[in-house]
């Protein structure tokens, strides 16, 4: 380099000028176009199809997207998928953190319950819970070596309502101890041992430290577990659970209407799986703070750049001016 | 003399069939800096892990202050401690690690007031005003309330060392405290660590940095293959080494 100190700008003066931004012709893509329109073609295709069906009567779905009897159905589901939902979350955080215990007889335990709840289909666990008072007609609740003890008829106890919950629940409670426990080990190693130096115990460095941080990688495939368990609830229509669509069932038991009642049960089931899924990708958002330097848009912001943005790339961030390093700056000791 | 902060004798420490320490004998004096310097693989890092009980050791004894570390002498029997136990000696001893380890979704405050609180159940405004302090001391007043990842890797390094401070412990263990800082941050750390050994910490210290070891050593270990080849006073060692191995590493590192 041969200038001299004057062709170099002062370090301490901040850039005052921004160059003009690059104004350039855009790539075109035409292929995005006829993707666009072969879709909706098919679309097209598809609504006419069903809206013509001669003997579908959309007159009947209208009757009975709002009947009482239906809606008493979506909000059994709706009360079946969240009990379940917080028995398997409490559950699998217990058997994940089993399962990872230095005690080999509690980690054993978690490990046989996985494999034994995961094994066997959720609609023959819901049957089984359902049936149980045919092997076992009294449940004895007692004390050991002391007279107390409480006597009931499982048929009064095991309802078809805490059959299903049973079901669904212990069920999912397997398959949300792995998710856990994927969450846990995701945690850097570092943490633990940090933690471990400052003479935490193990207890308080799960609950303190490596917790907190596995929600990050929790919270996503708990979300789908929530929508994936909204939709397995209506197994629990073989223990005879007034849900959506055992209820749907009933109705066209009666008039026969069929896929009619089948088309009101899903529109009812997607509306309620719309609601989780933006309530999903929130609740990702909330957890990220602090993890990434900028929240991802909401989907809302993202369906605006799609419809006025549709060329361009994706935002960066805004322009800042280059720092300004003083020599206090930095504080020494 | 006085009862040495660590002494090791005959310390060995196995991964599977893999000798990583293959008896080490020292002795660190209350106040005393030791610098434990050599090649990647030499087991400096895992001996100092020992020190702490983050790993056991399969042979050999080791003491701090006069205890057994992770055991328990009765008799001419040795009993294993309970976690509990271990826990309450690892309080005592203050750790830096080389990736910093801070905790992620904790502030800066927060990060040095959970292990004093949770730990040693101390007062919220006590570890408060400790915490605040050991930052201002650390240069980082104004960080108080910024999460690790808004700050330089120099910056989580002093942290992480006012987190180790909080707990005041009687003897600091740093893990290449320096070795993943960008060439620019190095020197904040060393001038935090320098201050520290004027004060009189018991520090160990496994690095890379010749210059540290030599200006604020008391004494200087160059280990390789799992075992001491040589040590001294830094100045000696490295002006004037005695072993070929020794050397040869200082030759590439000078």
């Amino acid at each position: 380099m041969s200038a001299g100190p004057e062709a170099v700008g002062n370090p301490l003066q901040p850039a005052t000028r921004r160059p003009d931004a690059i104004k350039a012709i855009p790539v075109r893509h035409p292929w995005r176009w006829v993707a666009a329109a072969v879709v909706l073609a098919f679309a097209a295709a598809v609504i006419y199809t069903f809206a013509t069906a001669p003997d579908l009567q959309w007159s009947v779905i209208g009757n009975f997207l709002f009947y009482p009897e239906i809606l008493q159905g979506v909000l059994v589901t709706l009360e079946l998928t969240v009990i379940a939902m917080v028995i398997g979350v409490i559950l699998g955080v217990i058997l994940a953190v089993m399962r990872l215990s230095v005690n080999p007889v509690v980690s054993s335990v978690s490990w046989f319950y996985i494999w034994f709840f995961r094994g066997t289909p959720v609609l023959v666990q819901i049957f089984f819970w359902f049936n149980i008072g045919s092997i076992l007609p009294l449940i004895h609740i007692g004390i050991p070596f002391t007279h107390l003890v409480w006597v009931g008829t499982t048929n009064r106890i095991v309802t078809p309502l805490l059959a299903a919950i049973l079901g669904l629940g212990l069920n999912e409670a397997a398959y949300m101890s792995e998710i856990v426990r994927a969450g846990i080990i995701s945690v850097d190693t570092g943490q633990t041992e940090a933690a471990q130096a400052l003479g935490m115990t193990r207890v308080l460095v799960m609950r303190r430290i490596v917790l907190p941080q596995a929600m990050r990688v929790i919270i996503p495939p708990t979300g789908n577990e929530t929508i994936s368990m909204l939709k397995t609830s209506s197994l629990a229509y073989i223990a005879t659970v007034g849900e959506l669509f055992f209820i749907q069932k009933e109705i066209s038991n009666f008039n026969y209407d069929i896929i009619e009642l089948v088309i009101v049960a899903s529109l009812w089931y997607l509306a309620m799986t719309s609601v989780l899924t933006f309530g999903q990708y929130y609740l990702e958002r909330y957890f990220a703070r602090g993890a990434s330097r900028q929240l991802p848009p909401t989907p809302l912001q993202r369906f605006r750049r799609l419809l006025f943005h549709f060329h361009e790339p994706p935002p960066v961030g805004p322009f800042e001016p280059p720092p300004i390093y003083t020599h206090h700056e930095e504080g020494r000791v | 003399m006085a009862t040495p902060m660590v002494l090791a004798e005959a310390v060995c420490k196995c991964f599977g069939r893999l000798e990583v320490l293959r008896g080490i004998d020292l002795s660190v004096a209350p106040r005393e800096v030791l610098c434990i310097v050599g090649p990647s693989g030499s087991g400096k890092s895992t001996f100092l892990r020992c020190i702490n009980h983050l790993e056991k050791i399969d042979a050999g004894r080791l003491s701090v202050d006069g205890e057994l570390v992770g055991y328990r002498q009765g008799g001419d029997k040795i009993y294993e401690l309970p976690d509990r136990d271990v826990c309450r000696k690892r309080a005592e001893i203050g750790m830096v690690f080389q990736r910093f380890n801070l905790f992620p979704h904790m502030t800066a405050l927060e990060n040095i007031m959970e292990a004093p609180m949770r730990v040693k159940g101390e007062a919220q405004k006590t570890v408060e005003d400790r915490g605040r302090a050991l930052l201002a001391r650390v240069g980082l007043a104004d960080k108080v309330d910024v999460y690790p990842n808004h700050l330089s890797g120099g910056q989580q390094q002093r942290v992480a060392i006012a987190r180790a401070l909080a707990m005041q412990p009687k003897l600091m263990l740093f893990d290449e405290p320096t070795s993943a800082l960008d060439p620019e941050l190095v020197g904040e750390v060393l001038d935090v660590m320098r201050g520290l050994a004027q004060e009189g910490m018991t520090m160990v210290v496994v690095t890379h940095e010749m210059g540290f070891a030599r200006e604020v050593g008391d004494s200087l270990v160059f280990m390789d293959g799992g075992v001491i080849v040589e040590s001294g006073i830094p100045r000696d060692v490295l002006a004037n080494p005695q072993h070929d191995r020794t050397r040869a590493f200082l030759s590439k590192v000078l």
